[in-house]
């Protein structure tokens, strides 16, 4: 007789998905002019290029019927509607819209998200969690890893490549030092990295599809969230202008210019 | 399909980004008032992104070489088709997506940011499909949809003969019935993907002279008594190959004609009306892409001591291009939805349409290429492509010249 939880995981288990609208990764980014942040306005955004390939993995698990729902999550305004429809139209059933608007967007970041995702993950019953490893605009690389922290999971980041076995997560992680695989327990966290998969195109049937699959609403306040910032963001700037370089003609000029830089 | 990875300015080359995607080919539609998804619905910016992604991905990196090589990307296009772009208006019973002509509008202009050619053809390809689904029977939607809708099979239409170009209603083609079959003797000019196509749905002379003895009819590939002149030389459209295609005593079964004998010619005209539209959308999808490479060149280039973007001229010149694409989209937009509204406008207003835009965009295009100055000339830089690409569309489709005929000026 197979464990209860073994039982679980492999007839209906669900995954959650994060996705994040962010700045189109091909715009060229302008600093406000009163420092406080970039330029939104206007401006064309799209689904994080890490959490397309959050999607994409989740929906393959589907397809070879390891999991049994795919649900895609976003925390922002309405405009985070578009980025769900686009998961949607990717494959995932149902979404789950986290209403975060005004000021309170402009200061939510991955601590106050990952307070949502653990919430939501007890509520929805998720045994999967899966997040880009990073969003393109804050780099911040720490959503995943907090939320595993608040629900005490494993976590597989910087994933390269999933396999379900059994009731355990084979993850071969991407580091510094090459590749690592390591097998984690379900429920557990997982980051996508570059290289875990392709993001399919969405089809036309598909997007005429996702029309018709529910967005459900939520208050981070229903969920128990407190979604008020520790953080204050003090000013926004432009990199430095790259200065031009000086040519010398000898050794021994180079040697005198380094010194009076202080370099040496 | 190699995901390639490069790290450049700090940032991630990522996303679906198969080929290097550098910030100068941004074609998909970055600056704001002339972003083409404003004024849509949530579904068709979905569509269009779909769409624009594809054509960065798929074609763009190889819109030269199919030009240079003359290729007809089968390959390509059969990827487009499983996204659904085979069959955008044809009915889903059959195998098409089943959308307006808005969306099929949208999805072409963003396509054409990364081939005009190509996207052209898929445009052909759809008319013939429509056609076959809106006029044929059952069996005969059953029998060619499906396989026209994910491209298995590729399609032609086969109106214009050497003698009759404008005058179409003029045409030669005879098709002279003895039993259960028409036999086809005459010849066909200028065919996009003649030789190359599967299926070929031809207007030929049943009856009396004029329109009205006009049917239309589908010839199948390998029938006997069907063959294809020289592959032709073009200026643009190059991945797409042209011929004559030529009837002699070539058997056509009766069940292969679409409707009744004498609606050739207005199964023809119908099919034009949403064919110009899609033509003007190619124009725009090339102009919307060089309005972004003459931007971007202005940003680079120095003369004078200073970038082309200081120069008060070329600000001029780039706001004018800008509002010419703009209100060209709004016009094709407008004919799109008077004809899937079925108006009594549509005529004309397709009509319209094509004139103006056609003329228009190929105005943009060429001016975006005197903007890139010497290095427009070359083949080098994707400019000159779409200018050559888009010149045709002025003419076929309905030479512009001859578009007073088809605006009822009371």
């Amino acid at each position: 007789m197979l464990p209860l939880r073994f039982r679980r995981v492999t007839m209906s288990a669900r995954v959650l998905v994060g996705v994040k609208r962010v700045i189109d990764y091909a715009v060229k980014i302008r600093v406000k002019p009163d420092r406080t942040g970039v330029v939104t306005d206007g401006v064309k955004h799209s689904m994080n290029p890490f959490c397309e390939i959050a999607v994409e993995e989740a929906v393959k698990l589907k397809e070879k019927k390891l999991v049994k729902e795919v649900v895609a999550v976003s925390c922002g305004p309405q405009q985070v509607q578009e980025t769900i429809r686009t998961a949607l139209a990717m494959g995932a059933d149902r979404g789950i819209h986290v209403e975060v608007s005004g000021k309170d967007y402009e200061t939510l970041g991955p601590l106050q998200v990952s307070k949502i995702f653990a919430a939501l993950a007890k509520k929805e019953q998720a045994d999967l969690i899966i997040l880009g490893k990073q969003a393109i605009d804050d780099d911040c690389n720490q959503t995943g890893q907090m939320t595993a922290a608040l629900l005490d999971w494993p976590q597989g980041t910087f994933a390269s490549e999933v396999t379900l076995e059994a009731d355990k997560l084979k993850v071969v992680r991407e580091i510094d030092g090459g590749l690592e695989t390591i097998k984690i327990k379900l429920p557990a966290v997982v980051t996508a990295d570059l290289r875990l998969n392709t993001p399919r195109y969405a089809t036309l049937p598909n997007i005429m599809k996702a029309k018709k699959k529910k967005i459900v609403n939520v208050k981070p306040a229903d969920l128990g969230v407190d979604v008020s910032s520790r953080l204050e963001v003090l000013k926004v700037d432009e990199p430095p202008q790259r200065q031009s370089g000086v040519k010398v003609e000898t050794v021994h000029d180079l040697v005198e210019k380094l010194k009076e830089a202080g370099r040496i | 399909m190699a995901l390639v990875r490069g790290v450049r300015f700090g940032s991630y080359s990522i996303g679906r980004s198969r080929s290097l995607i550098f910030n100068s080919l941004q074609r998909r539609g970055i600056a704001a008032c002339v972003d083409p998804s404003i004024g849509l619905t949530d579904e068709q910016k979905e569509f269009q992104k779909v769409a624009f992604d594809f054509a960065a991905n798929e074609m763009a990196p190889h819109m030269a070489e199919w030009d240079q090589k003359e290729i007809f990307p089968v390959e390509a296009m059969r990827k487009a088709a499983q996204l659904g772009f085979g069959g955008i208006y044809v009915n889903p019973d059959v195998g098409g997506s089943g959308l307006s002509r808005l969306d099929t509008s949208i999805i072409f202009e963003a396509l054409s940011t990364g081939c005009v050619s190509t996207t052209a053809y898929i445009s052909i390809h759809n008319m013939c499909a429509w056609m076959i689904d809106t006029f044929g029977n059952n069996e005969q939607r059953e029998k060619f949809c499906p396989d026209l809708c994910s491209m298995q099979k590729f399609a032609s239409y086969c109106l214009t003969e050497p003698g009759s170009g404008s005058d179409a209603a003029s045409l030669l083609t005879s098709a002279k019935l003895q039993g259960d079959h028409y036999i086809l003797n005459g010849s066909k000019a200028f065919i996009s993907g003649g030789g190359d196509t599967d299926v070929y749905v031809v207007m030929c002379r049943t009856g009396e002279k004029g329109p009205k003895g006009i049917s239309c009819v589908v010839v199948e590939k390998g029938t006997a008594g069907l063959s294809f002149g020289k592959k032709e030389k073009k200026v643009g459209w190059n991945s797409q190959p042209t011929r004559a295609v030529i009837f002699e005593d070539c058997a056509v079964p009766v069940t292969n004609r679409l409707g009744a004998e004498g609606e050739g010619f207005s199964i023809a005209m119908k099919g034009l009306n949403g064919g110009r539209i899609n033509i003007a959308s190619c124009s725009l999808g090339a102009a919307h892409a060089s309005v972004l490479l003459a931007r971007d060149h202005m940003c680079v280039r120095k003369q004078f001591g200073e970038t082309l973007s200081n120069s008060q001229f070329l600000q001029f010149k780039l706001a004018e291009m800008a509002t010419k694409l703009v209100a060209s989209r709004l016009l094709v937009r407008q004919a799109a939805v008077a004809l899937q509204e079925g108006r009594p406008d549509a005529v004309s207003l397709c009509s319209m349409a094509k004139l103006f835009v056609t003329d228009e965009c190929f105005a943009i295009c060429n001016q975006a290429l005197q903007i890139h100055g010497g290095y427009g000339y070359l083949k080098d830089y994707a400019v000159q492509q779409y200018v050559r690409d888009i010149r045709v569309h002025q003419i076929l489709e309905g030479n512009d010249f001859f578009y007073i005929k088809k605006m009822p000026l009371n």
